[in-house]
Parts: C-alpha cells; sequence; structure tokens
C-alpha cells in the first residue's frame, strides 16, 4: 500500500494544481481587470492629483504590465505572500487571514458535525420507516433544508432564542468580558489547554446557534444518502440471513448503520464547497469573525487585493479537501486502484 | 398528469420517452408548483393587492401587523406587505432573467463540446469544472463586486457562476446518446450536424434541462438574496427580499421582529417551492436512466 498510495496522492494533488490554476487567473481576470483602476474603486473618486495616484500605482505595481502582475501576483501567492491591503494602508492580508482562518474553521467543523447528524439520524428513522407518512415527510425534509435561506433561519434563531428567550448570545465569538489567552485561535480548543472554563462556557454559548443554522442547512443531502445506504445495506443478503437465524432487529440495523456509514462520511468532504459558501453568510449573520465576513468587510470598502486573497484561499481549500476525500475514498474502498 | 399535455405533442412525438410523473414525486411536484405560481401571481398582480406604493412613506414607522398593514411598516413606515409583493417582481426578475441567460450559453457549449470532443472539449470542461467546484456565492460576490452594484449586474454574477451547472449537465447526457444508434443513423442520411444536435440530440435532454432548471432556480433565487443581502445588488429604495432582510436586521434586537420575518420567509418559500419541484421531477427522471 506504502508506495502505492504515495504515487496515488501525489498524481491526484497535480491533478489539483490547474484547477487552483484556472480559478487564479478568473479572479485575475475579475477582480484585476474587469473593476479598472483598484485604486480609483477603492477610493470611490475620481478626484485625486495624478502624481499622488500615479506613486500609489508604483507603490502596489499596477503600473507594470497586466501579465507581469498576474506572474508576480501568482508567484507571491505561492509563497505566501497576498500583499497588503489597499484601504488599511500596509497591513498585510496574510497576517489577517492567518487571524481569521481558525474561526470558520472552528465554526465549519461544528456545523459539519451537526449536518452529519442530523442527516445521520433523520435517514435512519426514514430507512427504517420506509415507504410510511414519516418516510415521506423526511425525504421532502431533505429536499428542502438546502432551500432554507441562512440569514433568515440565523435571524429567527436569535429571535427566539436570544431576544425572546435569552438563553443564547445573540452574536460574536466570545464574551469580551472573559480573559481568554489565545494560543492556537480556536477558542474551544484554546479553553481546554488553559482551563479557562468560563471561556469554554462562552465560547460553546457562542456557537451553538451559527453551527446548528449552517448544520441545519446543510443536512438535508445526508438524509437522502443515509437513507438510500441503509436501505441498500437492510436488502442485502447477510442482513437477510442475520433475520433468518433469529437476530434482533435492533442488532441486525447496527450492523446494516455501520456498512451504511463509510459513503457518508466521504460524501462530507465533497460538501465543501457549499460549507464555505454557508459560512460567508452564517458569519456575516452572527457577525461571526471568520474569513466570511472578512470578506464581506473588504466587499463595503472595495479592497481588492484583499477580496482577490480570500477567493485564492478559497480555492485552495476547495481543492485540498477534495484531495483529501480522493485520498480517503482510495483508502476506504480497496477496489480504488491506484 | 401527463408532462406531454404541457409541452403539446411535439415532445411526445419526438422522443419516446414515458413522460408521466410518478406518484412519488406528484406531491412534491405540485406542491412546489402551488408555491411558485403563487409568487408569480403576487408579483403579476401587485398593483390589485395592495393601494400602497412599496417606496413611500405611507404609515408610522415601526407600526406592527395590523389590518392596515398586514405585515407592518419599516423604519421610513413603508407598507411591508406592498414591499414583499413588488419584492416578488425584483426575485423573479434576476432569477429568470440570470437564468435564461445561463442557459442561452451552457447548453449549446454543452452540446457542442459534448457532441465534437477534442482539444476543445477537453478544455472547456476543464474551466467548466473548475468553476462548478468552487463555492457559487463566492464567486458571485466577486464578480457583483467587480461588476459595481447594481441589479443587471448582480444578474449577470448569478448567470455566470451557473453556467457550468447547464454545461456539465448537458455534455454529460449528449455523450450518452451520441453513441445511440439513431444517431448513427441520422448520420448515415447525411442530416446536417445542426440538425441531428436540435432535432434528434436536444429533445433527448429537455427532461433533464427541466430538473436542473428547477434545482437551480431555488440556487439562484437563493444567491440573488444573499447577494441582495450583502448589498451587491439593488439600491435603496427599491423593494427586494434579500435587501429588506438586510436593511430590517438591524432592528432584530429592538424586536421588530416583522422586518426580517416575512422577507425571509418569502426566500426561503421561494426556493423550497422551486426545490420541491426539482426533486418530484428528478424521481421520473432517475426511473427513466434505471
Amino acid at each position: 500500500m506504502g508506495v502505492g498510495l504515495a504515487r496515488y496522492v501525489a498524481v491526484r494533488a497535480s491533478l489539483i494544481i490547474p484547477t487552483i490554476l484556472i480559478l487564479y487567473t478568473l479572479v485575475f481576470i475579475v477582480l484585476r481587470i474587469l473593476p479598472g483602476n483598484p485604486i480609483i474603486a477603492a477610493l470611490g473618486t475620481k478626484n485625486i492629483p495624478p502624481e499622488q495616484l500615479r506613486q500609489l500605482e508604483h507603490q502596489l505595481g499596477l503600473d507594470k504590465p497586466l501579465w507581469v502582475q498576474y506572474f508576480d501576483y501568482l508567484w507571491n501567492v505561492l509563497h505566501g505572500d497576498f500583499g497588503k491591503s489597499l484601504v488599511i494602508r500596509g497591513r498585510s492580508i496574510t497576517q489577517d487571514i492567518v487571524e481569521r482562518l481558525p474561526a470558520t474553521i472552528e465554526l465549519s467543523i461544528f456545523a459539519l458535525f451537526i449536518s452529519l447528524g442530523i442527516g445521520i439520524l433523520t435517514g435512519l428513522v426514514a430507512s427504517i420507516k420506509r415507504d410510511t407518512v414519516i418516510d415521506k415527510a423526511l425525504r421532502v425534509f431533505g429536499a428542502a433544508t438546502y432551500a432554507l435561506f441562512i440569514p433568515w433561519i440565523g435571524l429567527m434563531l436569535q429571535l427566539f432564542f436570544s431576544i425572546w428567550l435569552n438563553l443564547l448570545p445573540v452574536s460574536g465569538r466570545i464574551d469580551p468580558s472573559v480573559n481568554l489567552r489565545v494560543v492556537t485561535g480556536f477558542y474551544i480548543l484554546d479553553s481546554i489547554i488553559t482551563g479557562n472554563w468560563a471561556a469554554l462556557k462562552s465560547a460553546l454559548s457562542h456557537i451553538i446557534l451559527p453551527a446548528f443554522t449552517l448544520g441545519l442547512v446543510l443536512s438535508g443531502p445526508y438524509t437522502r444518502l443515509a437513507r438510500n445506504n441503509m436501505i441498500k445495506q437492510l436488502e442485502s443478503n447477510y442482513v437477510f440471513a442475520y433475520f433468518a437465524r433469529g437476530v434482533r432487529k435492533g442488532k441486525v440495523i447496527r450492523h446494516a448503520f455501520r456498512n451504511a456509514l463509510i459513503p457518508i462520511v466521504t460524501y462530507a468532504g465533497l460538501q465543501f464547497a457549499l460549507l464555505l459558501g454557508g459560512a460567508v453568510l452564517t458569519e456575516t449573520t452572527f457577525d461571526w469573525p471568520g474569513i466570511g465576513t472578512y470578506l464581506v468587510e473588504k466587499v463595503a470598502y472595495r479592497d481588492y487585493p484583499a477580496i482577490q486573497a480570500v477567493v485564492i484561499v478559497f480555492a485552495f481549500f476547495v481543492g485540498l479537501m477534495s484531495l483529501v476525500v480522493d485520498v480517503l475514498y482510495a483508502y476506504l474502498d480497496p477496489r480504488v486502484r491506484y | 398528469m401527463m408532462l406531454s399535455e404541457l409541452f403539446g405533442k411535439r415532445l411526445d412525438r419526438l422522443s419516446n420517452l414515458p413522460l408521466t410523473i410518478p406518484r412519488r414525486g406528484r406531491g412534491m411536484v405540485y406542491f412546489g408548483l402551488g408555491v411558485v405560481l403563487a409568487v408569480i401571481f403576487m408579483a403579476l398582480a401587485a398593483p390589485i393587492l395592495t393601494p400602497y406604493d412599496p417606496t413611500r412613506t405611507v404609515g408610522n414607522p415601526f407600526a406592527p401587523p395590523s389590518l392596515e398593514h398586514p405585515m407592518g411598516t419599516n423604519k421610513l413606515g413603508m407598507d411591508m406587505w406592498s414591499r414583499i409583493l413588488y419584492g416578488a417582481r425584483t426575485v423573479l426578475y434576476v432569477v429568470f432573467l440570470a437564468i435564461a441567460v445561463c442557459m442561452v450559453i451552457g447548453i449549446p457549449l454543452g452540446l457542442l463540446s459534448g457532441y465534437f470532443g477534442g482539444k476543445l472539449d477537453r478544455g472547456l470542461s476543464m474551466v467548466m469544472d473548475a468553476v462548478y467546484s468552487f463555492p457559487s456565492l463566492v464567486l458571485a460576490i466577486a464578480l457583483a463586486v467587480a461588476l459595481g452594484p447594481s441589479l443587471m449586474n448582480a444578474a449577470i454574477a448569478i448567470a455566470v457562476v451557473y453556467i457550468p451547472t447547464y454545461f456539465r449537465m448537458v455534455r454529460g447526457q449528449v455523450l450518452s446518446v451520441k453513441s445511440e444508434q439513431f444517431i448513427e443513423e441520422a448520420k448515415i442520411l447525411g442530416l446536417p450536424t445542426g440538425r441531428i444536435l436540435l432535432r434528434h440530440v436536444l429533445p433527448h435532454l429537455i427532461p433533464t434541462i427541466m430538473v436542473v432548471f428547477s434545482l437551480n432556480a431555488a440556487d439562484a433565487v437563493l444567491t440573488e438574496a444573499a447577494l441582495s443581502f450583502l448589498g451587491l445588488s439593488v439600491q435603496f429604495p427599491t423593494p427586494d427580499w434579500g435587501y429588506d432582510l438586510y436593511l430590517g436586521r438591524g432592528f432584530l434586537l429592538s424586536g421588530y421582529w416583522w422586518l426580517v420575518f416575512f422577507p425571509g420567509l418569502m426566500i426561503t418559500l421561494l426556493a423550497i417551492g422551486f426545490a420541491l419541484i426539482g426533486e418530484g421531477l428528478s424521481e421520473q427522471v432517475r426511473k427513466e436512466v434505471g
């Protein structure tokens, strides 16, 4: 397995590169060429002395030919340098993103587990109650969840749990009054490492609503996948044999369930693009200080280099996740040849 | 109900597919159609259904729902029911315009790419797959920013991000239809390629296109709402559900729930309507495929 798998990973990884390059090029065309002069766009006015404009252009390298800018920027991105913000002069975008990324990853992981939990549970129930009213209702649920508008669900949860019931915080990531020493940037992990239980409680209570919102919206495909996989398992010969030997129903379902789980977990990785897209709206709704709110803030200021950077980081993550899924699948399913 | 009734006999003659909606998906299709048709009716009959101008102050600010203003009023005393009705026009306009552009570009490209293959096909597929794998909302945001916030630009942004959805589906279907015997026969008969594509290949794609259209319309509704929620589409005071949700959001803490409840509900309902149509119809297509 060792050498074969390593080669498989290398081949898969090399296939990701053109995808990321295409997206990089697209983003360059959209955000660098389409808007004309990014400085004027960011300032929102054409009333700027020509000399000052030229000086700014020179500082940012915008006076070079476009193809030089294309490769310069690519070179810098490959070295992890996304350049400087147009709006807050001299602020490193890479540093901004590194600070914001843990919040988004933390939210995404929680949302992913919640969506898997909701999806697998509803799918399991639907498969056991196959062709009953419950099954039909759950099928509609699976089809409808992804059409829920994230900001609306988020705002309604805020209204109900935060404003009317006063149970959970409305927005943000942690109560500013608890002093958390930031180690990794993942607040829940940090509060466990430093043994700060007040901070842990605060961080958990802040993450519940946004993670549930995002998780609920993404749970639909898992419902269907879990249901169909379970039905396939329940119809297979080994289940028939279990029943023939008089094994209890609950025990049979447990066995079938374990086998039905594998494709669901690998599918979770493919949902990653949806997760990131949804995170932008979820973060905005809950003022969650992640990379999604960063994007929206920069959009408001027309800070093109920062927007460009965020889109490229997203492209990188999507590529990385599809690689992880491929490898995971090959590892779990020996029939995949490598 | 026979689908051929909806599309006339022509379709039935062209493709010998059993075009009935199976029992399983029927309820979903009818419910979805009901919702979508209701929203279209709201948009068309807006002037009859409300006496108010959606962009004028017609009452006290922040009035809760009452008989006079069934969905309350906003900060400037505009009637929310009127804004919901006229907002339906905005969202339907953007979504249908975007999808029309999408289809006009995506379907022919998919047809040609799948039918002729070769280098062009490989290049196009690679670009389309790359765009498809990317979160569409993020790409739409980037496009809308670059083009500048306006209704038209939001439609363009939505159209661009969903072209690969149609391209990939059409291309895949063409690849499977291409090897069928009747296409070979048409070629031997010496029919011009354009005629083969339009009269013999395209009709077979119609069921799939309908499914993808419905599911994609749900996506497009959500993306339109998201763009205006982020301030990248319509400008004040144009009525639009996503934009009204953004405007009302700041007053949630004050307890003015009607400013966010109704616009968000409408977005979700319309998207669910399209999604259920697509979901129900896909039962049909899946059954045909096997």
